[in-house]
Order: structure tokens, then sequence, then C-alpha cells
């Protein structure tokens, strides 16, 4: 008992906030925040990490991996391992911005749609419907073939445009089963204001459902954000993980045997997918009080 | 009734505002994609038809007219089928050249999104049947790990095995250049064996939303009352899981089923571009690799209008097999 006593006062005392200590007891959820933050801090140190510049094609064409070029180089000599340590700041930045945008978006959409009810209801329903059902991959290359400027943040705002629907359906579900709730319809016998209504009596239930739409939203930015690089459709001034594979794909890297070039951007991928995927698991917990783990 | 009509009106409307949309998307661009293409196709040493030059500036914008009358001109040329020439291929029209890909497209994808369906539906019922053995482990994080896999870098793994080290199969192309298309048992063979690989990485990453939904949701079906109902009656499992879980669970998947197809068209283009398979999706990019607007439009409406129509055969299905859903509306 009394150690159970000193222990909770011991958490007190380093005042660690309370989500980040249930996210942190889930195991799946740990190993998925220390792969994060190993991949936030590649991003964040490239500049010291990578050998050589990203960009720089001074070595020779479609080396093997060795001593020099721990993954070998480009077919037009570029080292492999430090375009990958960059790429990593493009698929963090992509997955931020554009998994930030469309939540936004979703959350506007969804909150006004749930909670004003009626005609805007029923306009604003039927754009997410459509939305939701409009082949995304080819709107995104549609939206991105006319655009005159072709850089990082047309890649960000092309994703968003088209990837809030999902998340913007589930908050207007969950508004509409909060809408009615006693605490809700209290304040407004108490005269608040629908600005206050929604930001004090609702926001604070939905904040769970936000984080893991936010959660979602990356895992498709990211995901997004490679297959238009692949093909060819990503900024062609930034090198990121698609793009290197489409050059590996295009420069022959199965030919030449140079399968670091290949393999690696791949398995980069997968693991920043999977360590996205274990941090969800842990935040599916804040919301849900069974599935927390001691 | 009611129910059916109300789908039927919302497959109107949104086939309106996909039509509306495309019209839309060119017009808001800066610049003139209309005046880029009529010039590079006057450019060209064949003879360009006035007739011609007109159908690409009704799809992608006029100068002159207001917008009312561009659009009014727009629908009729899209309800006559009238898309314009295609710059790549020209003098062919776009809706030629979509008729050519769209079967390799429709089979591929047809084949590939049922096998998809019914392997990932079954293997997620059993993991629900087996729940919290190991074969339920296996089988969701298996498809959970597969699941973060990027799609395009698993087809290349693909080509790089089976085509290059193995050398058991085509690694690009749609039919070999010993075979012309045509109703011949060596063009189908051949086209067989190119197909093999692209459906194969459809096939890896297709049954894993399948195998999620349909465990979750039978495992819920599972712990309803009536499933307690008929252990307690002391059926068969085999029986209860089939009837009692699987029947009920598979509800969400039908719908599932045409919704998902939006994705899978989407994925078409990186498995068709990569494998160089001669469908939609390849043509797709090829157009906007070439800057051909008129069929790069043409194709985003045609592949739109298959899936809402996909969805809205879905929905009137839906409402056949769950009366639930009926009922709802009407009350």
């Amino acid at each position: 008992m009394t150690a159970e006593l000193a222990a909770t006062e011991a958490r007190r005392a380093t005042r660690l906030p309370g989500w980040l200590v249930i996210l942190w007891r889930n195991r799946k959820c740990r190993i998925g925040l220390v792969m994060l933050a190993g991949f936030v801090l590649v991003g964040l140190l490239a500049p010291g990490l990578a050998p050589y510049e990203p960009r720089d094609d001074s070595f020779d064409g479609s080396l093997p991996p060795g001593a020099g070029h721990w993954l070998g180089t480009t077919a037009r000599g570029e080292d492999v391992l430090s375009q990958l340590i960059y790429g990593a700041r493009i698929s963090l930045v992509v997955g931020l911005a554009a998994g930030a945008l469309s939540t936004v978006i979703a959350l506007v959409v969804g909150l006004t749609s749930g909670y004003l009810g009626g005609l805007v209801d029923e306009i604003l329903s039927f754009f997410t419907n459509l939305a939701l059902v409009v082949p995304v991959l080819p709107l995104m290359i549609t939206l991105a073939a006319y655009s005159p400027v072709k850089g990082l943040w047309l890649i960000v705002a092309v994703i968003s445009v088209t990837g809030w629907a999902y998340g913007a359906r589930i908050k207007r579900a969950q508004i509409i089963s909060l809408r009615t709730r006693d605490y809700v319809t209290a304040a407004k016998f108490a005269g608040d204001s629908t600005a206050r209504i929604i930001m004090k009596e609702i926001m604070p239930n939905m904040t769970s459902l936000v984080v893991v739409g936010f959660m979602g939203a990356c895992l498709g930015a990211i995901g997004g954000e490679a297959g238009l690089a692949f093909l060819g459709l990503g900024d062609p001034a930034s090198v990121s993980w698609g793009a290197m594979l489409n050059q590996a794909n295009n420069g022959g890297a199965m030919l030449t045997g140079q399968w670091a070039w290949l393999v690696a951007p791949g398995l980069a991928f997968a693991g920043l997918m999977i360590a996205l995927t274990l941090v969800n698991f842990g935040v599916d917990a804040l919301s849900n009080p069974h599935l927390r783990e001691d | 009734m009611r129910y059916f009509l109300r789908r039927a009106g919302f497959f109107a409307a949104t086939l309106w505002a996909a039509v509306t949309l495309n019209f839309l998307i060119p017009r808001l661009q800066p610049g003139d994609p209309a005046e880029a293409i009529v010039a590079r196709l006057s450019g060209r040493s064949q003879a360009i038809d006035p007739a011609q030059v007109a159908a690409v500036r009704t799809m992608l914008g006029a100068p002159d007219g207001t917008l009312l009358t561009q659009y009014v001109n727009y629908l009729g040329a899209v309800l006559r089928g009238e898309f314009g020439v295609s710059y790549t291929y020209f003098p062919y029209p776009v809706t030629h050249m979509i008729g050519q890909a769209l079967w390799w497209t429709v089979i591929l994808v047809g084949v590939t999104h049922v096998l998809s369906f019914a392997v990932g539906t079954l293997l997620g019922a059993w993991a629900a049947h087996r729940r919290n053995t190991r074969a339920d482990s296996v089988i969701t994080l298996g498809s959970t790990f597969v699941g973060t896999l990027p799609f395009f870098w698993l087809a290349l793994m693909l080509i790089y095995l089976f085509a290059i080290t193995l050398n058991w199969f085509p690694a690009r192309g749609g039919y070999g250049p010993g075979s012309n298309p045509g109703w011949s048992w060596i063009f189908f063979s051949d086209a067989f064996q190119h197909s093999v690989l692209p459906a194969l990485a459809l096939l890896i990453v297709g049954p894993i939303g399948w195998i999620i939904g349909m465990r979750n949701n039978m495992v819920q079906t599972l712990g309803e009352d009536y499933a307690r109902l008929a252990r307690a009656k002391g059926l068969p499992q085999r029986r209860i899981a089939l009837t009692y879980g699987a029947r009920i669970a598979i509800l969400p998947n039908v719908t599932g089923f045409a919704m998902a197809l939006g994705g899978i068209l989407g994925g078409t283009v990186l498995v068709e571009s990569i494998f160089n398979y001669p469908g939609l999706g390849r043509m797709m990019l090829d157009s906007v690799t070439n800057r051909d607007y008129p069929l790069m439009q043409a194709l985003f409406l045609f592949i739109t209008i298959g899936v809402l129509l996909a969805n809205f055969l879905a929905d009137m299905l839906y409402g056949v097999l769950d009366p639930r859903v009926r009922r709802e509306v009407a009350a």
C-alpha cells in the first residue's frame, strides 16, 4: 500500500501529462513512440547524419553497397544512404502538414454538418459522400497534372483536398450523438452561445476521435505522397522515398543488381507506417479505457 | 421502396456532381489548357479538322462565351459521348482509346477484386471463429504488417523475384511481341501469363481490408445474445460460426465491396504503370506525362462514373439483403 502511494507520488512529482502516461503504458504504443522518435530525430538531424549531400552525383554510378557507400550509389552516382536519410524529412513533413490540414477540414465539415442538422447537413453530407466514392488517386493525378507549380505544398494541398471525407463522416456521427446529451441541453438552457457549447461541452469529448483521425490522415498522406512521387508526379526538387523508388525503377536498379537502392526506401517507408500504426493502438486506448494496459 | 428511390436520387446527384467537377477542374486552372492542346494539335503534320478543335474546346474550356453557355455545350457533348481527340493517339477520338484499354482493366480488376473479397472474408471469418488462438494472431498481425508495406514496392519486389531472378513470368506488358490481340488461344495464354504478376500484386494487398473488417464484425456478432442462445441450444460450433456469426457480419463487407472499388482503381494506376499493362490506369498516367488533357479528362470521368455505378448497384443489393435499412428510411 505504501509502495503504491509512493509510486503515485513519484509519478505526480515527474508531472508527465496524463495522456502521455496512458500512451506510454501501452506496450505496442511504447514501441511505436520510440520508433517514431527515431524517424523524427533522423529527419531533424539529416544534415549531420547523412554522409553526403543527397543530390551530390560526383560518385561512380550504380555502386553496390560497400565501405564508402553503405547502401551503394544510384545510377547517376548519388549516395543512396544520404537520400534515404533526407527522405525521412519529406515523409514526416507531408504526413504532418497534410494530416493536420485534412483533419481541420474534416472537423469543420463534420462539426457544422452534425451540429446544425437540417438542410446544411444534407448538403454537406452529400459532398462528404461524394468525396468518399470519387477515386482518390485519379483525382489527385488530375489536380496535380494541371498545376503550373510543382512543389511540396501542391502535394500537401492535393492530398488534403482529396482525403478529408472519411474523417468528416465519423466526426459528424459523433457530434450527432453528443448534441442530444443532457449536459448540452443544460448548457443551451443556461443561455450559452453555440460557439461556447461546441468548444467547452462537445470538443473535450471528441479529442481522442480527432487524434485517431489525425493519425489515420497522416498514414494516408504519407502513402499518398509516396504514390504520387513514385508515379513521377511529386515535387521534383525534393528527394523522397517514393521518388527514390521511381528513379530506382527507371534507372534499372533490378538489372544492375543494385538491390539496396530498391529495397531500402520500401523498408524505411514500412518502418514509419508500422511506427504510426503502433502509436495508434495506444491512442485508441485513450478513448477506450478497456484497451488500457498496466 | 423509399430506400431505393433515395439511393437512385443520390446516384443521379453524384453523377451530376462528377460531370460538373470534370467541367470545373480544367477551367479553374491558371492558363488555358484547351489553347495549349489546340496549338499542339495544329502543329502536327496531319491536317486537323475544325470540328475536332471545337470538341476539345467544349471539353477543356473556350475563350469566348460565358461559363453557362460553355457548361450547356459541355453537358451536350458528354451526353452525345463526344470527348474530343486524343493528342497522343491522334487522330483517334479518346473514346476509341478508352474502349481499347477498358477490357484489360475490367478483367484484371474484376477477377482480383472478387478473389480478394472471397479470400479476405473467408480468412477473416476463420480468424474470428478461432479468435485469440495462434491462427487468429498470425492472420491479423500478418495482414496488418503487409498492409504497412508500400503497395507499389511489393509489385517491384515481385518483378525482381519472379521475372528477373527466376524468370518465371514476363515482367512487363499485356501481351508479348509474338501475339496480336484477337480471339486466338496463343493470345489468351500469352495475356494470361502477362497478367499473373499484376494480379498477384493486387491479390497480396487486396484481402487485408476484408480480413480485418470481417474478423472485427464477426467477433462482435458472435458475442450477441442470439449467438449465445445458439450455443445454449447446443448447436455445432461450425453452424454457429457460419449461420449466426458470418451471415450477419458479412453485410458491411458487401457495401464495402463497391466502396473499395475507388481505391482499387487508384491502385491499378500504380500496378499498370509498374507492369506496363495496357489498361486504363497506365493510359491515365501516360496522358498526364504527355499532357494529353482530353484523354486525361475523359479517363477521369469514365473511372469516376464506373465507381459511382458500382456503388449504386451495391446500395440496391444491400437494400435487398438487409431489410433493416429499408425500414429505417420508412420509419
